[in-house]
């Protein structure tokens, strides 16, 4: 009598404080998604929406068994998440790595696995096992992340299997993905440094390759702004690491500007300058200087700001280096995927078309069902990947606009859920699925509209395909679950 | 809970930040599809039309520089569906020259999405393949009267001789498998079937190029949209220079006319393929345009397998142009020396087992042996050599390393000519014996046969042609190619790499001496060419078809060889009813360019001679 009293509970409690908001902006988006998809398939002679013969048909039958899925997820006892967290990482690892061993190569990417009629993809479902395995790590008793250096080796390491395992799928889109969860543990205490170091890192390399056919002051354009970078963020980080007083980020400051300047000057007058041996002198006396105020002072901080500015030069080299050793096709690879060769034929081509497709769009667009871009096939992957073309084709800057904020209420509410999560494993989580929007939505979107690489990965509720729409809804009912018992710390 | 506030502040970094990409992105949005007045005109162009423009494919020509393989132009007849407006079908149908029904089943066709899986009323679809150029200029006269409609220029190849068809290969429109396997293709595409438009489909096919025309709401193109700006240029496809000499196939292939083998001939210093017959053949141009399907469909169904290379994948047992390789191994295992001799009275007589021979001198050295194609010699030998367990330590093991020495000289693998197909032939290892005869339950007499070409041994034409060529280089041979030269790159790496078989150079020498007086007196008198010493071994074949089958393997001249051949005729008896006159014939072709007077008959005979080959039994039902 008891026990069933108390497994109604759980049940009720579950629908009682769900998150409705999230709900809402959920179904909002699916339903949006599988009317996209039939925007973006759409023919004259096309059946109705739901038949089965539509992309949009499949997808609302995907839709349906994905409510299904969210509704039995409610109903499990939100202490069965936390408890079987590593079970199910370690289960899906090995699904992970038997994937490739089983799977028919589609295009050279070897992560389907078919069930008779339906073909399901592993690595999407990675997602929450490795967020369910990280949230575990973080809610062992008295775990702190920088408590000792195991610790990070353990995070590293529940992040980096699903990575090295779906790269071994040929499935780069969605082995970067899991990156995203430096964010959580940067939440969770990873200094902010390192975030920093490898946004820096990224952007270094990628404007040192991409812009190298402009010389300026002896260099190409490229390696010279991420000089000016380095200068910047060197005084920045004077500022910052030196308790906030201007005195050794104004005199850094003062030099850089002033040699910069000098440089610039004789330039102008005729004179010929190696720019970037001079440019490399001055960053390094400025280190010299910091790292004599930062002993002169004890300011031992400041030593980040010094090793920082080193730092990016010598990765600047090494990129150049490690770029000019390797093979011609593979140099052409990296090109085209940072899209700095336009590929006419292949990515450089489709991001063309979809900008093409966007912005012929206008404020209004031209109506649901009325584009032209997408549904000439122009635009490839268009009811996958592309998906957002046809949305601002057919909707206008009004419907991308009314997208993008849709993603950033999702993400903002699923930050608000983490936060008020009393306990670790809730809060960990919460992070985790908000990163992995995060960079769906900062990628996706990112590249449909030319800003990023062409990274085939998609946008999330919206694209068609059941396992990423499985996916991420297991991902965000199981955080709806959790945070249903959040007041119920005794069932926890 | 101990909460750490702290850390509770970076939820502000980490929203901010969403929030500032989100910014960018609107930013980004806003100047794209309001500030950016390039794309609006996209929007009231309403649509672009997207034209493949197809590549020429590369032309073919033979290693003296004549044109083999050329291209023809031929038309296909597309249409956009939703921009079809009602027409006089009657008109197009008589244009077209098709009938009504045909008009009828084509638009069914094209539109079941079962068969066409890439239909969509907004992009363009093929109706017609292949017009011919007069269909062409009827229909481009009057293609107003039919909007829609328009003309997508195709290649088709066309052939200057009615040869080497196994060697060439064909062109064929592109599977859905095709299409999953390489992103290449579209629907309607062409690719290589067979020989080298296969193996050099890559080289051969160019890059398709694109030229996207901006067009108005009726359809009507407006010009090329961005001038051209994202139009692709196609790239021509390579031209490839063969080492066929196209005359000396044509003249191999009419001295087989009417009866069913191959010929392969090989420059031996370069291993280039000088010619490469199967018969049956076909004429490549059969397998052109329109009539293809019902061509190939005949090809496909003829009992006599006109469509399979023997050249390359047939199997045959090699019979005695296998005992050179014989005499190698003996040599190199220091089983015999060259005074070594074996008796012979009428065969191999040796526990109750006879093999057969004919009558000659006894006992016999190795070079006589070859001389009279001996097998009594050869199998001594190979007992020798399989039963010396003081060697070897056991049959087994002594099997090994001679089927080492085989492998070593391209037999019982792909030797890796560049032509797709080529089957493997067969050299059993000793757990095959193992598993037939259980393990230790055999020995040299159980396999005996193996030593003389017949048994479990397998080989095809151009392994045959292989070891002539090695012999004829006195040890080494280069992977045998049919390509030479192609256009404006090289060759993949390892086409000039010598492999040097397991046997030392010098043991080739007495082999070669032996070839040669099987020419001047022994089995194969008949291939001897005034003027030119020429080297030779004959082979006749029992097999489970019928009568024996006709093999030659010979090279010339003996010094310094130019040419190594390999002849089979299926079930053309002894190896110098056909096998001899054919080769000797190809090689005196090639190297004289004319058939000596007092030869002549002997091509008469050759070119007028035809084996029946019974039908096959139609299977029950």
């Amino acid at each position: 009598m008891l026990l069933r009293s108390r497994k109604r509970n759980d049940a009720s409690e579950a629908f009682r404080n769900l998150d409705w908001p999230t709900v809402i902006i959920y179904l909002i988006m699916v339903i949006a998604g599988m009317i996209s998809i039939y925007a973006a398939c759409y023919n004259f002679d096309n059946a109705s929406m739901l038949s089965a013969d539509e992309f949009s048909g499949k997808q609302l039958r995907w839709i349906g068994l994905s409510l299904v899925l969210g509704f039995i997820l409610l109903l499990v006892n939100a202490r069965m998440y936390e408890t079987y967290a590593y079970p199910i990482y370690v289960a899906v690892v090995i699904l992970l790595a038997i994937t490739p061993l089983i799977a028919h190569d589609i295009k050279g990417s070897r992560s389907w696995l078919s069930f008779g009629p339906m073909s399901l993809q592993p690595a999407e479902f990675a997602k929450f096992a490795t967020a369910l395995a990280l949230a575990k790590l973080f809610s062992t008793y008295q775990f702190a992340l920088n408590a000792k250096f195991s610790n990070y080796a353990r995070a590293l390491l529940i992040i980096l299997l699903p990575i090295v395992l779906i790269l071994a799928q040929n499935e780069t889109g969605s082995a970067l993905t899991f990156l995203s969860l430096f964010f959580v543990l940067y939440r969770e205490g990873m200094s902010g440094l390192i975030l920093f170091a490898a946004l820096f890192a990224v952007v270094i390399f990628v404007v040192t390759i991409k812009f190298t056919d402009m010389m300026l002051l002896g260099m190409p354009t490229g390696e010279f702004a991420v000089m000016m970078m380095i200068m910047i963020v060197m005084t920045v980080m004077c500022f910052t690491y030196n308790s906030r007083r201007l005195d050794i980020a104004r005199n850094v400051f003062l030099w850089f500007a002033g040699c910069t300047g000098l440089l610039f000057a004789l330039a102008a007058s005729g004179i010929d300058i190696p720019g970037l041996p001079a440019t490399i002198g001055t960053i390094i006396v400025a280190t010299a200087y910091i790292g004599i105020e930062a002993i002169r002072r004890h300011q031992r901080s400041l030593f980040a700001a010094m090793g920082t500015g080193l730092a990016a030069v010598v990765f600047m080299f090494s990129v150049n280096f490690a770029f000019d050793h390797l093979k011609p096709h593979q140099q052409m690879r990296v090109n085209v995927v940072l899209g700095i060769v336009e590929d006419l034929q292949a990515a450089g081509y489709n991001v063309n078309q979809s900008k093409i497709a966007i912005g012929s769009g206008g404020f209004f667009g031209k109506g649901f069902l009325n584009g032209t871009q997408t549904k000439l096939k122009y635009v490839p992957e268009q009811h996958t990947d592309f998906i957002f073309c046809t949305i601002g084709e057919e909707e206008g800057f009004i419907g991308s606009l009314t997208v993008t904020l849709l993603f950033l209420a999702l993400i903002l509410r699923i930050i608000k859920i983490g936060e008020r999560q009393p306990t670790s494993f809730g809060r960990v989580y919460a992070y985790c699925v908000a990163s992995y929007f995060i960079f769906h939505f900062c990628i996706n979107i990112g590249m449909v509209i030319g800003l990023c690489p062409v990274i085939g990965i998609p946008l999330p509720f919206f694209s068609y395909g059941g396992s990423s729409l499985w996916g991420f809804t297991i991902l965000l009912f199981i955080l709806l679950r959790i945070d249903a018992s959040r007041r119920n710390i005794l069932a926890y | 809970m101990r909460k750490n506030y702290n850390l509770e502040k970076r939820k502000y970094i980490i929203g901010g930040f969403i929030v500032l990409i989100a910014l960018i992105y609107l930013v980004r949005l806003f100047d794209l599809q309001i500030n950016e007045v390039k794309y609006k005109k996209s929007a009231d162009s309403n649509a672009f039309l997207k034209k493949t423009i197809y590549p020429s494919r590369g032309i073919i020509y033979d290693r003296n520089g004549e044109l083999v393989v050329f291209n023809q132009p031929a038309y296909d007849v597309m249409l956009i569906p939703r921009e079809v407006e009602p027409f006089d079908t009657l008109d197009f149908c008589t244009t077209l020259n098709i009938t009504r029904e045909q008009f009828d089943r084509r638009m069914a066709d094209m539109k079941d999405k079962r068969i066409n899986r890439g239909y969509s009323t907004y992009t363009p679809q093929r109706f017609m393949t292949a017009l011919s150029s007069e269909d062409y200029g009827r229909l481009q006269e009057k293609l107003y009267r039919f909007p829609g409609f328009f003309i997508q220029k195709r290649i088709l190849r066309q052939y200057n001789h009615s040869t080497a068809a196994n060697v060439l290969g064909n062109i064929r429109e592109v599977s859905a498998d095709d299409i999953d396997r390489d992103d290449y293709y579209a629907p309607g595409d062409y690719t290589g079937d067979l020989g080298i438009e296969k193996s050099y489909e890559k080289y051969l096919r160019g890059i398709k190029g694109v030229e996207i025309l901006m067009r108005d709401a009726h359809g009507r193109i407006q010009g090329r949209y961005e001038d051209g700006a994202f139009d692709v240029a196609p790239v021509p496809g390579r031209e490839l220079r063969l080492s066929l000499d196209i005359k000396l196939q044509e003249y191999a292939e009419s001295l087989m006319v009417g009866k069913r083998g191959a010929v392969v001939a090989i420059e031996p210093a370069t291993g280039e393929i000088l010619c490469m017959v199967s018969t049956p053949t076909y004429d490549p141009n059969s397998l052109v345009g329109r009539q293809r399907g019902e061509n190939y469909r005949k090809l496909v169904n003829d009992p006599a397998w006109p469509l399979f290379d023997r050249a390359l994948m047939a199997a045959y047992p090699p019979g005695s142009t296998f005992k050179p390789t014989q005499g190698l191994i003996l040599l190199q295992e220091n089983i015999i020396d060259l005074n070594t001799t074996y008796p012979c009275h009428g065969g191999y007589i040796n526990g109750g087992l006879k093999v057969g021979c004919h009558a000659h001198g006894s006992p016999l050295p190795l070079k006589p042996a070859l001389q009279t194609s001996c097998n009594a010699y050869f199998c001594w030998g190979f007992k020798a050599m399989i039963d010396r367990r003081s060697k070897y330590g056991s049959s087994a093991a002594a099997f090994e390393i001679w089927k080492n020495h085989l492998v070593s000289m391209g037999y019982g693998y792909r030797l890796g000519v560049d032509l797709p197909g080529e089957s493997r032939g067969f050299i059993p290892n000793a757990k095959f014996y193992d598993k037939f005869y259980r393990e230790g339950r055999w020995s040299a007499n159980t396999i005996i046969s193996v030593s003389i070409g017949q048994g479990e041994i397998l080989s095809t034409p151009l392994q045959i042609a292989n070891l002539s060529a090695t012999i004829a280089n006195r040890g080494w041979y280069i992977t045998p190619h049919v390509v030479k030269q192609i256009a404006d790159t090289v060759l993949p790496d390892g086409t000039a790499e010598k492999h040097y078989p397991t046997i030392e150079s010098h043991y080739y020498a007495p082999v070669a001496e032996g070839m040669r007086m099987a020419v001047i007196g022994g089995t194969c008198r008949r291939a001897a060419i005034p003027g030119i010493e020429v080297c030779g071994k004959t082979g006749t074949a029992q097999n489970p078809h019928g009568k024996d089958h006709s093999a030659f393997m010979g090279f010339a001249p003996f010094e310094n060889p130019q040419i190594a051949v390999a002849v089979y005729v299926e079930n053309g008896g002894w190896g110098a009813t056909f096998g001899v006159p054919i080769g000797s014939l190809v090689m005196e072709k090639y190297l004289k360019g004319q058939i000596a007077p007092e030869r002549q008959y002997m091509e008469d005979q050759m070119l007028n001679t035809s084996i029946y080959y019974a039908p096959p039994v139609p299977k029950k039902k």
